[in-house]
Parts: C-alpha cells; sequence; structure tokens
C-alpha cells in the first residue's frame, strides 16, 4: 500500500472520479456500473478484501479450500469479484483495501469531494481521495437490545459470529444457542452447526404464525422461500431445535457463558410466566434486525428517512454528487444491494459525463429492487423485535457497554430526572458516550427511554487521532 | 470447513504462547486458544472479548506490543506479536493517571 496521502483516482484527468464507499454487494456493483461506462473509480473499503459482510471471505492465506461451504449466491460473488478484478487490470478501478473512511468532506468551490481515510496495521496513516462524486455504499451493523448477562464472554451478536467463522474460519467454544429475531439467524445457526459446533437451539421471538402472514409475499419470492426452506431441512437433519415466540431473557455464567435462560412468549411478546428452561450453552449468538451505517451522509447533510440515508429512484441524496445504495438506504438484503448499487452506478456515470441518464438502462436492475423492497418490508414486519422485552431488562443489567451504564442509570434519569428523550439520557447517564458513540445501545436507550431511536448526530464515523484531525486539510490534494 | 494454510506462527498472549495460522486475526488467533476474554472494563473491572466481530463496538479491545485499544477483530496477528489482556483505558501506565 502507498505511503502518499493521496491515493485513487484523482482529479486534473478528463475521466470524471467516483469515489465508492463500501466493497459489499451495493459498492461492487456500483463500482462495476460506473467502471464500465466511463467513469474513473475509487472504491474504498475497510476489508483486506471486497466481499463486505455478505460475501466476507477468508483471509487468504488460510488457504480455505471450499469457502462457498459458508456462503450463499456463490456464482454472484465470483461474477462480482472476477468483474473486479477486470476493471482494475484495466485501469478503470483503483480498489483501497484497509482503509477506513471517517469523513466525506464536501468542497463548495470546487463541487467535488474530499474522502478522508486511516490505513496501515494501527489505522493511523491519514489518506485522502479527491473525487468528483460519491457514492455511499456502507452498509448496515447489527443491532442488539440488552438482557441480564449480555455482556459475559461468550454472548456475540449473530452476525460477528458468521463474520468470526468466514473470516477467520473459527469457532468459539463447542456449544452454539443462537437467538433473537430476523432472517439472519437461519443461515448463522446452520453455518456453526456446518462448522462443527452442537448447535443446541434456535430460539425466534416471532411466531411462525407471523411469518406464514406474510407468505403470499414469500410466494412471489420462491428464491428466498426455497433458501430459508433449505437452512431449516439442515437445521432438521442435525436435529437442531427451533423454538419459534421463544426469547433468550438471561445469559448466566462466572467470568464466562455457561447457559442461557429461554422462556415462551405469549402473543404480546411478554413472557410465559413459569415457561423459563435453562439451555447450557458456551456461545449465545444473538441479534435483532440491523441498523444502516449512516454517519458519513449524515455529515454530508444528507436528508434521512427514519433511520436510513433517503434516496430518490436514481439513489441520489439530497445532496448533489452523493449517491447511497444497499443497506444504508435501508435493510433489505444482498439482492436488494446490488440492484441498488448498479442503478447508482450507471446513474453516477452518466450524471458525472454531463448526460441525463436513462431508466430504461436500469430496467432490470429497478424491477429488482422494487420487488425485493416489498420482500424486505414483509420481512421486518414478520421479524420485529418483540415488544415488552424491557421487561427482563433488571435494574443490574449493563446497557451501556462501552461505559458501564446499567439499566438503573436510564431509568432514574427518566423516572426522576424527567429526562424524555436520548439524548438527554446521554448526557445525564454517559449511555451512549464511549468508544462505539452509542451505535450498540442506542436503541435500546431509546426504548427504555420510551422514544424513537433517532440517528445520533456523529461528525466523524469512527475515531481519529487528534493529529490527523490536527493535520486534515492542510495539505490538499494537487487539483 | 477445510483449509490448508500456511506454516502457523506463534505470538505470545500475556506470556504464554499462542500459535496462530497465517490471516488470521488477533481475535480468531485467541478463540483458536481457547481465549474467550482480553479486556476489563473501566467502570467495573468485568471482563470482555468479541462482541459484534466487525468493528463496530470497541468492545474486544486488546494491548498489542505496548499500543493499547486495538480493535482484536480487526487487527492481524504478526509473527512474535506480544498481545496482553487490557485493563480499563489501557493507559494506567501513562503518568499521572487516568486518560480522560
Amino acid at each position: 500500500m502507498s505511503r502518499s496521502p493521496h491515493e485513487g483516482a484523482d482529479g486534473g484527468t478528463a475521466c470524471p472520479s467516483l469515489a465508492v464507499i463500501g466493497a459489499g454487494p451495493a459498492g461492487l456493483a456500483a463500482a462495476l456500473a460506473a467502471a464500465v461506462r466511463g467513469s474513473r473509480v475509487t472504491l474504498i473499503d475497510a476489508g483486506a478484501q471486497a466481499g463486505g459482510q455478505f460475501y466476507r471471505q477468508p483471509a487468504e492465506e488460510l488457504g480455505a479450500r471450499r469457502p462457498q461451504a459458508l456462503h450463499h449466491q456463490w456464482r454472484t460473488w465470483e461474477r462480482l469479484r472476477d468483474g473486479l478484478a477486470a476493471q482494475i487490470a484495466a485501469g478503470r478501478v483503483t480498489h483501497l483495501t484497509d482503509h477506513h473512511v471517517w469523513c466525506v468532506e464536501r468542497l463548495e468551490e470546487t463541487s467535488g469531494f474530499l474522502v478522508h481515510a486511516l490505513h496501515g496495521p494501527a489505522q493511523e496513516e491519514p489518506s485522502v481521495v479527491r473525487a468528483d462524486a460519491v457514492v455511499l455504499a456502507t452498509g448496515a451493523y447489527e443491532k442488539v437490545l440488552p438482557f441480564p448477562g449480555w455482556t459475559l464472554p461468550g454472548v456475540i451478536t449473530a452476525g460477528g459470529a458468521q463474520a468470526m467463522l468466514k473470516g477467520g474460519l473459527v469457532l468459539q467454544g463447542r456449544t452454539a444457542v443462537v437467538a433473537g429475531t430476523g432472517p439472519l439467524l437461519l443461515p448463522v445457526a446452520a453455518g456453526l452447526a456446518a462448522a462443527g459446533a452442537e448447535v443446541a437451539a434456535l430460539v425466534e421471538s416471532a411466531g411462525a404464525q407471523g411469518v406464514a402472514r406474510h407468505a403470499r409475499t414469500f410466494a412471489v419470492h420462491p428464491d428466498k422461500l426455497v433458501e430459508g426452506a433449505g437452512y431449516v431441512a439442515e437445521l432438521m437433519r442435525r436435529r437442531v431445535r427451533l423454538k419459534a415466540r421463544h426469547a433468550v431473557v438471561e445469559a448466566q455464567g462466572d467470568g464466562a457463558l455457561e447457559a442461557v435462560s429461554v422462556a415462551a412468549l405469549d402473543r404480546d411478546g411478554r413472557v410465559v410466566p413459569g415457561s423459563e428452561h435453562v439451555i447450557a450453552c458456551d456461545t449465545l449468538a444473538v441479534g435483532h434486525g440491523l441498523l444502516p451505517h449512516t454517519d458519513l451522509a449524515e455529515t454530508l447533510g444528507c436528508r434521512l428517512e427514519g433511520t436510513a440515508v433517503a434516496a430518490d429512484d436514481e439513489q441520489r441524496t439530497d445532496v448533489h454528487g452523493v449517491w447511497a445504495a444497499g443497506e444504508a438506504t435501508g435493510v433489505g438484503g444482498a439482492a436488494l444491494s446490488l440492484a441498488e448499487g448498479h442503478i447508482a452506478g450507471c446513474s453516477a456515470a452518466a450524471r458525472l459525463a454531463g448526460r441525463e441518464p436513462d431508466p430504461r438502462a436500469w430496467e432490470a436492475a429497478a424491477k429488482s429492487r422494487a420487488k425485493t423492497r416489498k420482500f424486505s418490508t414483509s420481512l421486518d414486519a414478520a421479524f420485529a423485535p418483540r415488544a415488552h422485552w424491557a421487561e427482563q431488562v433488571t435494574d443490574d443489567t449493563v446497557v451501556c457497554r462501552c461505559e458501564d451504564v446499567p439499566a438503573s442509570a436510564i431509568r432514574e434519569a427518566v423516572g426522576e430526572l424527567g429526562a424524555t428523550d436520548a439524548r438527554t439520557v446521554k448526557l445525564l447517564t454517559r449511555a451512549g458516550m464511549g468508544w462505539c458513540q452509542g451505535r450498540m445501545c442506542g436503541p435500546a436507550v431509546a426504548g427504555l427511554t420510551g422514544c424513537e431511536p433517532v440517528p445520533s448526530r456523529r461528525p466523524f464515523a469512527r475515531p481519529v487521532p487528534l493529529g490527523v484531525l490536527a493535520r486534515a486539510g492542510e495539505d490538499l490534494p494537487d487539483e | 470447513m477445510r483449509a490448508e494454510p500456511g506454516p502457523a506462527y506463534t505470538v505470545t498472549f500475556d506470556g504464554a504462547q499462542v500459535a496462530v495460522l497465517p490471516g488470521q486475526t488477533v481475535a480468531a488467533a485467541l478463540w483458536s486458544a481457547g481465549v474467550t476474554a482480553w479486556r476489563t472494563t473501566r467502570g467495573t473491572g468485568e471482563p470482555r472479548g468479541v462482541f459484534c466481530g466487525i468493528g463496530v463496538c470497541f468492545d474486544c479491545l486488546v494491548t498489542v506490543n505496548g499500543r493499547p485499544n486495538q480493535r482484536a477483530c480487526l487487527v492481524r496477528a504478526e509473527p512474535g506479536d506480544d498481545i496482553r489482556t487490557q485493563h480499563g483505558t489501557g493507559h494506567e501506565h501513562v503518568v499521572g493517571g487516568e486518560e480522560r
């Protein structure tokens, strides 16, 4: 990797330059679509290899013989991977790996952008990419609502278990329980079982009925139904207990996870008294859905809708020169991300070349986008985190993992000090002020406060050394 | 999952030898060695290890070669690395006490 602070497709050439941030499905699709249509693309990503979370690859040095065993849609991945290699060889795409973007700065005078990133082993070396336009394909991270014992070593996010397995080919422990809600739990349980863990139970808080109610939407997505049925068949073959309308209400152990307490839920999502039973395990993979990464978009001033970046039919945000695609614009899975990324890349390439894009050029992707969005809306409805989760959060349960803030402090801020919004609770309790900047505890703090989760504005998307911050802007790349 | 990795090398965790496969992160290497906690929290001193696995939660902070606050799930384990449990801020050795 070059140590030059300014890398990638700089301005000053005939080709307009596009920075694509994130090399998951959306970013890869956008980069390829734009490069093929004449843009000079710099693809900037935190990973050592392209793929993002969905197509996360084992480190090359591990020499995995059949990485596809842990993946779905392997053919699509091969097409993206080979396409990227061809565009890099042709000099149309520069791929900056291990680059953690902390801010995208809009240049008022020249209407371009500076993408600020950190790289190097300790991620302390600054790097700046100049671009005429930007596609934000920043993906999502996992939402986990707290419960007693959730900070014990051995309790990990469902996506985290999958990431460690796909990227490092490692398992923690021998006996796992997979719990929470959402479509991610099935592949995580199947992956852990395939890798040799005993999966003692898959605990899903949604009822089978809730999923069935959306059967009409599932029916028009036979591929998704088959994919889901395939996981279920795999789990049944391995004798994994599927417990619908159940929840893990406590993780137990002395210094590390030893067991979980699982309870049945009634129709309203309340624990059925007396239904608790203990399952011994040393790993709990838990998740309650995904949340979009919106920090870079917020710093640029892009409008949000709920917790996602708002984008129009061309995947443009309301900030000129900024497109957004994939999970950042609303969680919907890899197929939706590919469609949105493709459309963003086509639109950006045309507009950078001064042409009005013709939507007929991405008709197939637009159809796929409409269909998968409808599907993900019904998934969201079927797999909403259970109501009344807060009833199991005891006063001594840690809510903010970074700052060690217990639920009692948040309840005191709300009940005795009169806080009615998450920001006030944060100022009174420090919940959300630590290393992760509230990404982990945000939904829980909002839930315990009784307000809607709102994106907390973060000027930088990750911690930045003060020296880097002090030097940023001193030494702009040459035009 | 079968793999044919390159030759293993070693790092140390709190002084004990740990075998690492090339390409593994610090977190993957420690998991392979059966270690699940390598940090204690600043306030209550509770043990922590990997949580999100993708660099978002900062729960897996660890001290590598004297540098505290490295995310074990992102940092590659390099031959000979001196990996140590991080207590609190990891800056207790700094004269004048706490970082914050």
